[in-house]
């Protein structure tokens, strides 16, 4: 790179914040040379703004942040920890250890069998069976089972998008909901009401459990956004606390009279009309339904709400200094009522997914799952850019249904998703140890910063 | 410096005094020059080499645990332990400490009081038991006066002297004069940087406000004499008071009018910043009236007063100008982006925001490389004429800049003075509010002196700078009042801020 120095990094009345700041500004200023040197002799002529379309946005945290760089390797980095724990888990691989000095061979071969074998079953799990595949060709097996892993993979990856988007706007508005477990359960509750207590024609129902899980979310949205607003209650605190209020409420109402299911006694409620329930997209034998694509269109709302409308320019400016966003007349305490509503009531969607899709199709204490959580995972994954959480949940839908096949073929529990989501997460929260483990150059790394750290 | 003398530090905000002393403290490395302690060059690497060789320091914003009591704040960092391994604190040697080294520099102070529930008086006074309780020869006050009420800061200087009796050294850093001719031995003016005299305290106040407002370098901005029009910003007896809930305006009258430009002079802290806080809807108005060509507009919303035609420079870019992490475009319409035609409805509309930028930005000379670059990397001076650029980039009927060219450089000095001119010459009313006096006396057309929270004096721009300075140090002269249309006394630190020390001595007592 043959940069010229540009006039802004050498001025000396230029206060960088800290070090970290200062390569940042360096990084930019070297990345903009690049930009400005591509059109060669033609940059007097006006570049017409280009909408950014999925693409270019994806290339755009490709080339701009290295961040996909590091939360690349950060995948590789849990893949391999992940690794290390099948084969200590395992106690027939680990025996061949006890006399590796004698026979390595023995320890090697049988560790590679077992982690190849098992990754392979993740793969085949969540995005494509070889064999499946040629079973198809000859005949013997049908086009469903070729597509059966990336339905699962949508299927589980439909409700993370939701929750995942929530936590993200949040965060780019300077608010850390955790209270997206909380509000997909109001969510899911409004939306099973809705699903089997009111009789509406078909359409219309689906529309309107789809909209009451919605309601439900943005209340248990608002309730944290006008304490914020209003008392400068802590959202981390109350959206925790929601949380609770939310499971228990849920485990409360399953067993009351005209929700419960009348043939059972457990805990379980009656199950959606079939009219109020996502369509599936790929017959009936695949279970992926229309939630996915509900999940795009909210990744494409959300990331114009953000980048292309005078509300996200608002979220965007509290979110990153209040101060000067209310100096410039903006309404700091109604952006963080409206962040904390827009936030729940995406959450809210990915309850209902929960219950109008086809992962269950009545109430149960459980039936929300982790998506909340995960969801936080899930924003952190995708730098809180909303094609980068879509993409994120993706990968963590994809792990959902691996693990599950790696459970059923090779006897790995299927916790160990659970870990390797965990371990890809820490690796990326800590930039600095990937950096370490890598030899990342220092200046690249500089403008990596641990996405949810701020907030505290 | 001598041992047992008082050294006062004087000079602007932003000339370096702070700077300096955090080099001392080990705080900053030195880019050359070199500390000699006891006649011996000082290497230091931190604040721990600088309390090894007694040095002490006192922030402006205390380094103190807030939840913490006064013998556990003192303690911190040098935490005393017994049971060997075990590792029990010693409270009890922490707090004798405490009570020993209160009662032989008499500051009172009591051990077992959580800091939360101290007055700032007393804070401070901890910051000074815990400074030395370390040993140290030399204190570094850091502009100590700046957050205390006036009786706090008679019993501050009570306690310098006693600290001055017992041998120690004080390095006090100030921008106030009447407390440098009150407690200092000897004055050193910093002014950009240099160091641009030594007095002792017997000169005159008018002799120290020259040094340190400077004269040397006198920026002219070429302009016709105004031609004031009808009234536009009213002020009426304006009363508001600080974060803290002290009164920092009381009782303001002020007039701006189409076409002039008003600057409000005054050693920072006097209670500019809420003044035009209050003006611009961003501090309640406890009291008085606040007017726009006729409407009230105290109680209004900031967004408000800013559509009804109001032009705003904040006084800290960095913290209410700018987004820094928004690109020049972003921050260029960051108080106009709903408004068509950068935004119709719900939707931005980017290449309306991209094309105004572009414009601006040749305009008002940003030197940028881009229209998307964030605005954190530009220069402090380029990164004010954006927030120039944009308040100025809509019609206004008053602009209100606030230290417009602080901590910017010449050239970016001269070009904003002269669209501040020419915006008084299309017929808005300008207020300047600026501790830089060369800025207020070369762009005012009526300066407006405020010390205290009040209007001490409004005189001319061809006033005797003197003048100007002993009206900034409180002193109305004689010649003063003869100008003054409103004067309002200026010989009262006796009622002025009484009202605001009431939880001072009653909480002391109490702890």
């Amino acid at each position: 790179m043959t940069n010229p120095p540009t006039p802004q990094s050498g001025s000396p009345d230029k206060e960088p914040v800290s070090e970290a700041q200062a390569a940042q500004n360096a990084l930019g200023n070297t990345e903009r040379a690049e930009v400005a040197t591509k059109p060669g002799g033609s940059a007097s002529t006006p570049e017409p703004e280009q909408k950014p379309s999925l693409g270019r946005l994806f290339m755009d945290n490709l080339w701009a942040a290295n961040t996909f760089t590091v939360t690349l390797l950060s995948l590789v980095l849990a893949i391999v920890v992940g690794a290390v724990l099948m084969i200590i888990s395992d106690p027939a691989v680990l025996s061949t250890y006890s006399y590796i000095t004698s026979r390595p061979s023995d320890a090697i071969t049988s560790s590679w069998t077992l982690v190849s074998e098992a990754y392979a079953n993740l793969f085949k799990g969540s995005v494509f069976d070889p064999e499946a595949f040629s079973g198809w060709l000859n005949g013997t097996g049908s086009w469903q089972a070729v597509l059966a892993p990336i339905s699962e993979t949508l299927t589980y990856a439909a409700p993370l998008v939701f929750t995942g988007l929530s936590v993200a706007l949040a965060f780019r508005g300077g608010l850390f909901n955790i209270g997206a477990q909380g509000q997909a359960t109001i969510g899911v509750i409004m939306a099973a009401l809705a699903g089997f207590l009111l009789p509406l024609p078909p359409g219309l129902h689906l529309l309107v459990a789809v909209l009451a899980g919605a309601l439900g979310g943005a209340i248990w949205g608002f309730i944290p956004g006008i304490l914020k607003a209003r008392a400068g209650a802590h959202e981390v605190i109350n959206t925790i606390m929601l949380n609770y209020v939310a499971t228990y409420f849920l485990t409360w109402l399953i067993v009351q009279n005209g929700v419960q299911d009348p043939n059972r006694t457990d805990a379980i409620s009656k199950a959606v009309d079939t009219s109020a329930q996502l369509p599936r997209l790929l017959g009936d034998n695949l279970r992926v339904h229309a939630g996915i694509l509900l999940a795009v269109l909210a990744t494409w709302a959300v990331a114009w709400l953000l980048n292309r409308s005078t509300l996200g320019f608002e979220l965007r400016a509290v979110g990153a200094n209040p101060d000067a966003a209310r100096t410039a007349g903006i309404s700091v305490t109604r952006t963080y009522i409206l962040i904390m509503v827009f936030a729940g009531i995406l959450a809210g969607l990915g309850g209902s997914n929960m219950v109008l899709g086809s992962t269950a199709s009545a109430l149960t204490p459980l039936v929300v799952a982790q998506i909340g959580f995960d969801g936080i995972l899930v924003a952190l994954l995708g730098r809180v850019k909303p094609w980068g959480v879509l993409l994120a949940a993706l990968l963590f839908g994809a792990l959902q249904a691996g693990g599950n096949r790696m459970q059923s073929y090779s006897g790995i529990s299927l916790e160990l998703v659970t870990v390797l989501q965990a371990l890809i997460v820490i690796f990326i929260a800590a930039p600095a140890l990937v950096k370490a483990i890598f030899q990342l150059r220092a200046a690249r790394a500089a403008r990596l910063q641990t996405s949810l750290a701020k907030g505290w | 410096m001598e041992p047992g003398e008082i050294h006062a530090l004087l000079g602007e905000n932003g000339a370096g005094k702070s700077t300096l002393m955090n080099v001392l403290y080990g705080l900053y490395q030195p880019d050359e020059g070199e500390i000699l302690v006891d006649g011996k060059p000082l290497k230091l690497k931190g604040p721990s080499d600088a309390i090894g060789a007694g040095i002490g320091m006192v922030h402006q914003h205390f380094m103190l645990v807030p939840v913490f009591t006064v013998a556990e704040n003192i303690m911190l960092g040098a935490e005393q332990v017994r049971g060997g391994i075990a590792g029990f604190l010693d409270r009890r040697r922490a707090r004798r400490e405490v009570t020993e080294v209160s009662e032989r520099y008499n500051l009172r102070v009591d051990p077992d009081a959580v800091i939360e529930d101290l007055p700032v008086g007393i804070q401070q006074r901890v910051e000074i038991v815990k400074a030395l309780t370390r040993d140290v020869d030399l204190l570094i006050l850091d502009e100590p006066t700046a957050v205390l009420t006036p009786q706090e800061t008679e019993e501050l200087l009570t306690v310098m002297r006693s600290l001055k009796a017992a041998g120690k050294s004080i390095v006090f850093i100030t921008h106030k004069l009447g407390e440098v001719k009150a407690i200092a031995d000897r004055i050193t003016v910093i002014r950009r940087g240099k160091t641009v005299g030594t007095a002792s305290p017997d000169a005159s106040r008018d002799e120290l406000a020259a040094l340190m407002v400077g004269r040397n370098v006198r920026l002219t901005v070429d302009k016709a004499p105004a031609t004031p029009g009808e009234p536009v910003l009213e002020v009426t007896g304006l009363v508001v008071d600080d974060d803290r809930q002290i009164r920092a305006v009381d009782g303001v009258d002020l007039t701006v009018r189409a076409g002039e430009v008003l600057g409000v002079a005054g050693v920072q802290g006097n209670g500019q910043t809420e003044l035009i806080e209050a003006i611009m809807g961003l501090r309640p108005v406890l009291a008085g009236t606040v007017s726009l060509v006729g409407d009230r507009i105290d109680g209004w919303k900031p967004k408000k007063v800013l559509r009804a035609g109001v032009g705003y420079v904040p006084e800290d870019r960095s913290v209410d100008g700018l987004i820094k992490e928004f690109s020049v475009a972003e921050n260029l319409v960051l108080d106009i982006y709903d408004r068509p035609p950068f935004g119709a409805g719900l939707a931005l509309k980017p290449d309306a925001i991209a094309a105004s930028a572009k414009e601006r930005i040749e305009q008002f000379d940003v030197r940028t490389s881009s229209a998307d670059a964030s605005v954190g990397t530009l220069s402090g001076g380029n990164q004010q004429k954006v927030i120039v650029a944009r308040e100025l980039s809509r019609p206004l009927k008053l602009f209100i800049a606030a230290q417009p060219t602080r901590g910017v450089d010449v050239g970016s000095i001269e070009f904003i003075h002269s669209q501040i001119i020419r915006e008084r010459d299309i017929g808005t009313a300008v207020m300047v509010v600026s501790s830089e006096l060369d800025e207020v006396i070369g762009l005012a057309d009526r300066i407006a002196v405020m010390y205290r929270g009040r209007i001490i004096g409004i005189v001319g721009p061809d006033t005797p700078r003197e003048e100007i300075g002993l009206l900034m140090a409180g002193i109305s002269p004689d010649v003063a009042h003869e100008r003054n249309t409103d004067a309002v006394p200026g010989d009262g630190p006796a009622t002025d801020g009484s009202p605001a020390s009431g939880p001072g001595s009653a909480s002391e007592d109490e702890a």
